[in-house]
């Protein structure tokens, strides 16, 4: 038997996002999203009013007591009370400010990030096949969902707070140095190892948070398996195994997110530390400037304090860089899928439209080959007149079902071309392509929907009477009044509430609706009963007449209904014609599939 | 100096809530429910509890030290030494001493209480994770299609992460309340009537957390139930990424998408905004608290009820009052989402309907096994049964052809045979023991099922064909070899050590089909079904299968739904099934002779080919 190779999963693979950079990130996250830039400088004037907020009470405090308690005539009580409300109006101002601010952040971030998920989500439709199935379904989901929720963090709590934070550091050193630059040096140096810490961490937490949503991906692919396949678990009673499985990932999970907490309180605990040191350095360093310079005490006091408005913004500003790095990593995952080429590209607006009308099929020097494997088609060339039909026949992995990819250019060919009606298949307007041309799998996948909403997938504006028209044309029509609702039936999850063969009549009906000119049938009716399947190609046959129509199959029983018949073996065409003469032709490739068919269906 | 700012884990925003449908309706008090869902954590894991709450006050403790530092170094050093133009050397020392000491228990204390909250809330999310798995594990067949696979992922991620976001911040608070019980009881030593005037800022605060959990928790409902359909939506959508693509509905699935998302971006705008005006609300209470103890203070100064001091203790401590409620706030703010978090999760850990065991095992023999079929019924939907009074037997070794047209039933009855599902009536009896009788795991150790669908785990191809159970590579060979997959896998590039993609996407269909047969295969089983299992194999593959199966079979029981005259040739006897219920039995020639729609079933391919010849 011909042996066949096994697809490598290597395709384009998937960008992981992980060599964008974090300001690279930001660059083009915001290119992406430009929503996050609407009206950021009003934003930021908000934040900054906001944040004087914080100063009101203290100030405050200080006026009663310095103007109102202490002064020189006697407590005050008029001044105290109009400085109260003086001060309660900042308060209630500086509060609308950060109602205003936040509000406005979550505004524009959740309209940014909804569109950021909308554009991840269109781009792995854009994706080839080969490069989808590069990357576990439930990975691709947490992109689209659980990353894009660890952004929305950031960007209201992080992104401009970071910048108010550097901006009042600036401010606090700037009113230090007018005080003593010499103990403004010595504040700045007791930060220092801080500082030049902060990019030993920030790569740290960046590997350390990439391992952690990695392990999310992972763990929803360790979930969603069993969950899909919960049959083959329950009937081979390996739950305790899949268990284990699944218990490691949430362990895996638990362990990355466990060490990048370390690496964030640790670098966040840095923080502190500075801060004692610089309070400390400030009061001797101050004690020794008043031996030797006009230091005053009552100025080395002040410094102590004025040191607090530095602490404050250096800490929120460290926090926000270490949090921000969860965020930035998630970004750059959901970036990464935008990053990802979808190679299969469509000619846009310079795509050509194909005619309505049977099509004719050229194939001029096709060959074919997954990313590092050996070809699976050798120089195919070959021609199908339009309104034909055509059965490819050949051994399991004999490159039959490719030429089914190509035709309906899920794939593209490495040399060589795909013609339809003397076009290039990739030089076809994407819409124009899939409405000419419609691929029934083997496996024809189901919505959890009713029958009526997975049959309209192939003609959205489909009526019923259109629908019960079609399954009456394709002789579905006994089938269908025996479900239980009929068209309302609904299909479970993956269409698992029907067989497998009953999966593929719907897929049939869908492409019967979308009218195709050219249908390529992919063994797509291996599941269904004998009697019906015979029912069902005398159907198509009558169906596709003005059509043409190349079916994959692997039984004969197609092959002999066939216009014409062509023979694949080992990648290469090696014979063509009515099956009468191929049949005949002893020795023959064909002639050993015909010959087995027989054995089996043969023998009463 | 006291920490003005808690860290962005212990005041999450109100962006994040995830999770499921609507089952969650919120009631009764969100606050209470919040804190009974904590008590669940703090029981389940007591010692870093522990550990990171007295972290939490130890910081505490030290923040306040930290002022007494200053004070202390004013008063013995920094006066002194520029009254006197000198200071001992020793006592700068000590000032370094101090302040880095305080600042390093301090730093310990940071540590301890985020380390610990994180080490908690993950080990807790751990916990829940493996029960909400265990029980997708354990729940039947039917409750698994009534919950698409995108939900189930949002229930095990985002629900069990909503449910223990408050333990970020709950040491914090925690640790706070220490800081704010000290503070109240020196305002009420410093003087009662500003201290009780400064005490009124906690009804407001209760006031204000009550409208921010009212308004904000219908709005995490509906966003988790969101995020939950943004899950499914994705999930279903990505797995028919192939369907998608060739009838070129991306854009059609892009809409259904958007609009979620959209909806979803709508409600955290508005949840967001109520939290916009909740923090700065919370943040100025305390506030304005203070500016009225000022003016009553004054008021009471110049009467000559107090003194000055007094009044600076109390405006003093109330500003340190702001801060443990801010940080309670944090806490309280995670309320509603975890609640809904903690529900949803709930639902499926109390879900039932988990198949009931026995005890019984099959005892292990050399011969095929008996089974037997005893009135069986089955039904989906009440009014449309499925299958109506099933009965049959198969003698031990013996192989029964199962035929019928699509839709007949087939694909049922092989799954009240695995005990996939358990029927509305009658019985499966494999060597006289009732499957439902049977041990976890009992009826896998003598029967298996090749499904019409081959489900291939993205593992290596040893991994898919032992499924973890400690076969040899000769048996997995032997077993490959059987199933017309050796060759194949032989040119695979690293063998059975070759991964094969989730699903086995890197292979055809047929490969895939013999893979799972071998899978049935290498475990050896008493009793073999197989559900129209080769239908993507070609027929010259299919005869050398049937061909070893047929060498083996003296030891095996064969149950095999099949269409193909060469499978159904190998059977002993055949049953033909029509609508739910058995048409006819007999053997294949038997049924050919009296049954006309037996004949028109089994031969349509002769026959075409018949007509197409005349």
């Amino acid at each position: 038997m011909s042996t066949t190779t096994a697809e490598p999963t290597s395709g384009t693979r998937m960008d992981s996002g992980e060599d964008i950079g974090a300001m690279d990130t930001i660059r083009r996250g915001v290119a992406i999203s430009p929503e996050l830039r609407d009206g950021l400088g009003t934003t930021l004037l908000l934040a900054v009013l906001a944040s004087c907020g914080q100063v009101v009470v203290p100030i405050a405090v200080q006026q009663t007591l310095d103007q109102g308690l202490n002064a020189p005539g006697g407590p005050r009580l008029s001044y105290v009370v109009w400085l109260g409300l003086a001060a309660a109006v900042a308060i209630a101002v500086t509060s609308v400010a950060s109602y205003a601010m936040t509000s406005r952040l979550f505004s524009t971030s959740e309209r940014g990030l909804a569109t950021l998920r909308i554009k991840a989500f269109r781009h792995v439709h854009d994706l080839p096949l080969l490069t989808q199935n590069t990357e576990r379904r439930g990975a691709l989901v947490s992109r689209v969902t659980s990353d894009v929720d660890q952004v929305s963090q950031f960007l209201v709590f992080g992104g401009l707070i970071f910048v108010v934070s550097v901006g009042q550091m600036l401010v606090a050193t700037v009113i230090m140095v007018i005080y003593s630059w010499q103990l403004a040096l010595v504040v700045w140096l007791c930060f220092a190892p801080l500082f030049l810490s902060i990019r030993y961490f920030q790569r740290k937490l960046s590997q350390a948070y990439g391992v952690v949503r990695h392990q999310v991906g992972v763990l929803l692919g360790a979930i969603s398996e069993p969950v899909v396949g919960a049959a083959v678990v329950r009937s081979y009673a390996v739950e305790d195994r899949t268990q284990q499985r699944i218990d490691s990932a949430i362990d895996e999970f638990k362990a990355a997110s466990t060490r990048a907490q370390r690496f964030t309180v640790v670098s966040f605990s840095l923080g502190g530390i500075s801060a004692g040191l610089a309070n400390a350095g400030v009061l001797v360093v101050g004690v020794l400037l008043g031996f030797t310079t006009d230091m005053t005490a009552g100025r080395v006091l002040a410094f102590a304090f004025l040191v607090t408005l530095f602490v404050g913004p250096v800490q929120m500003g460290t926090q926000i860089l270490t949090d921000a790095q969860n965020a930035i990593v998630s970004w750059r995952r959901v970036i990464g899928i935008l990053e990802t080429p979808a190679d299969l590209v469509d000619p846009g607006p310079d795509g050509q439209e194909l005619p309505r009308g049977p099509l004719d099929v050229t194939f001029a020097d096709v060959t074919f080959a997954y990313p590092d494997g050996p070809d699976v088609l050798s120089d195919v060339s070959m021609h199908i007149d339009a309104g034909t039909r055509v059965a490819i026949v050949g051994e399991t992995g004999s490159g039959k079902s490719t030429f089914a990819k190509l035709l309906t250019r899920l794939m593209d060919p490495r040399t060589g071309a795909v013609l339809l009606d003397g076009i290039d298949v990739r030089d076809i307007a994407q819409h124009s392509l899939r409405r000419s041309v419609v691929l029934v799998p083997q496996e024809g996948f189901l919505f959890d929907d009713t029958i009526t909403a997975n049959v309209r997938y192939g003609k959205l504006d489909a009526s019923e009477a259109e629908i019960l028209a079609s399954a009456d044309e394709l002789g579905l029509r006994d089938w269908l009044d025996g479900l239980p609702h009929g068209l309302a039936t609904k299909v479970g999850q993956r269409g698992e509430s029907l067989s497998a063969g009953e999966r593929q009549l719907v897929a049939l009906m869908r492409a019967h609706l979308a009218d195709p000119d050219l249908l390529v049938l992919d063994e797509a009716t291996s599941a269904v009963d004998p009697q019906l399947e015979m029912r069902i190609g005398r159907a198509l046959e009558r169906l596709m007449q003005s059509r043409t129509s190349v079916t994959i199959a692997h039984r004969l029983s197609t092959a002999e209904n066939a216009d014409e018949v062509v023979v694949v073996d080992r990648g290469r065409v090696v014979q063509r014609g009515p099956h009468a003469v191929l049949a005949a032709e002893s020795g023959s490739v064909y002639a050993g599939l015909h010959a087995s068919w027989v054995a089996q269906h043969g023998t009463a | 100096m006291v920490e003005v700012l808690g860290t962005t884990d212990e005041r999450r925003g109100a962006g994040q809530p995830r999770v499921s449908d609507d089952q969650a309706v919120l009631q009764g008090s969100t606050t209470r429910e919040g804190f009974a869902v904590l008590g669940h954590a703090v029981r389940r894991e007591p010692g870093i509890f522990a550990l990171s709450t007295l972290g939490s006050v130890l910081f505490a403790v030290l923040t306040v030290a930290d002022a007494w530092v200053l004070g202390w170094s004013t008063d013995h050093v920094v006066i002194p030494a520029f009254e006197d133009g000198e200071i001992g050397a020793g006592l700068l020392w000590a000032v370094l001493g101090l302040f880095v000491g305080v600042a390093i228990l301090r730093a310990v204390g940071i540590v301890a209480r985020r380390l610990g909250a994180g080490i908690m809330q993950y080990r807790m999310q751990a916990h829940t994770r493996r029960a909400v798995t265990r029980q997708y594990l354990a729940l039947p067949m039917e409750w698994h299609q009534r919950h698409p696979t995108g939900q189930l992922l949002s229930n095990a991620y985002s629900d069990v992460e909503a449910a223990w976001g408050p333990i970020a911040p709950l040491p914090m608070a925690l640790g706070t309340v220490v800081m704010m019980v000290i503070a109240v009881a020196q305002m009420l030593l410093a003087d009662v009537v500003m201290a009780l005037v400064g005490l009124l800022v906690f009804p407001a605060v209760v006031i204000a957390n009550l409208a921010y959990q009212r308004l904000a928790s219908p709005l995490m409902t509906r966003a988790q139930g969101l995020r939950a359909e943004i899950s499914e939506i994705a999930h279903e959508s990505f797995d028919g990424a192939m369907v998608v693509k060739t009838l070129g509905r991306e854009t059609e699935e892009t809409t259904r998408f958007a609009a979620k998302a959209d909806q979803l971006r709508d409600v955290n705008i508005k949840a967001g905004r109520i939290r916009a005006a909740f923090d700065p609300t919370l943040a100025s209470l305390p506030n304005v608290g203070v500016l009225v103890v000022l003016a009553v203070g004054v008021e009471r100064v110049t009467t000559g009820a107090t003194d000055p001091g007094d009044v600076v203790t109390v405006a003093y401590l109330l500003t340190i009052v702001s801060f443990p409620i801010r940080a309670i706030g944090w806490l309280l703010g995670e309320f509603p989402r975890s609640v809904v978090g903690f529900r949803r999760t709930e639902a499926v850990l109390a879900a039932t309907g988990s198949m009931e065991y026995g005890d019984r095992r099959i005892p292990a023999v050399e011969h095929g096994a008996r089974l037997d079929v005893a009135g069986l019924q089955y039904a989906y939907d009440a009014d449309a049964p499925l299958l109506t009074g099933v009965s049959f037997d198969v003698e031990p070794g013996r192989t029964v052809a199962v035929v019928g047209a699509t839709a007949s039933g087939k694909s049922t009855l092989t799954s009240l045979m695995t005990r996939l599902v358990d029927p509305d009536a009658g019985q499966v009896t494999i060597d006289g023991i009732d499957l439902r009788d049977l041990a976890p795991g009992a009826l896998a150790e003598s029967v298996a099922l090749v499904p019409q669908t081959a489900f291939l785990f993205d593992d290596t191809v040893r991994g898919n064909v032992t499924l973890g159970a400690d076969i040899p590579d000769e048996q997995v060979w032997a077993a490959l070899r059987d199933a017309q997959a050796d060759g194949f896998v032989a040119a695979l590039g690293d063998g059975l050590g070759t991964r094969l993609g989730e699903r086995g996407t890197s292979l055809s269909g047929g490969q895939r089909q013999r893979i799972s047969l071998a899978r049935a295969l290498v475990r050896r089983p008493r009793l073999l079904i197989l559900d129209d299992a080769t239908s993507a194999v070609d027929p010259e593959v299919e005869a050398r299968i049937l061909a070893s199966l047929r060498a083996g079979s003296s030891d095996t029981t064969l149950v095999v739904v099949a269409y193909r005259k060469a499978t159904i040739g190998l059977a002993d006897e055949v049953i033909h099934l029509d609508d739910g219920a058995i048409a006819d039995r007999g053997t294949h020639a038997e049924l050919l002779d009296r049954s006309p729609a037996y004949a028109r079933l089994v031969n349509a391919y002769e026959q075409a080919a018949h007509e197409e010849s005349k």
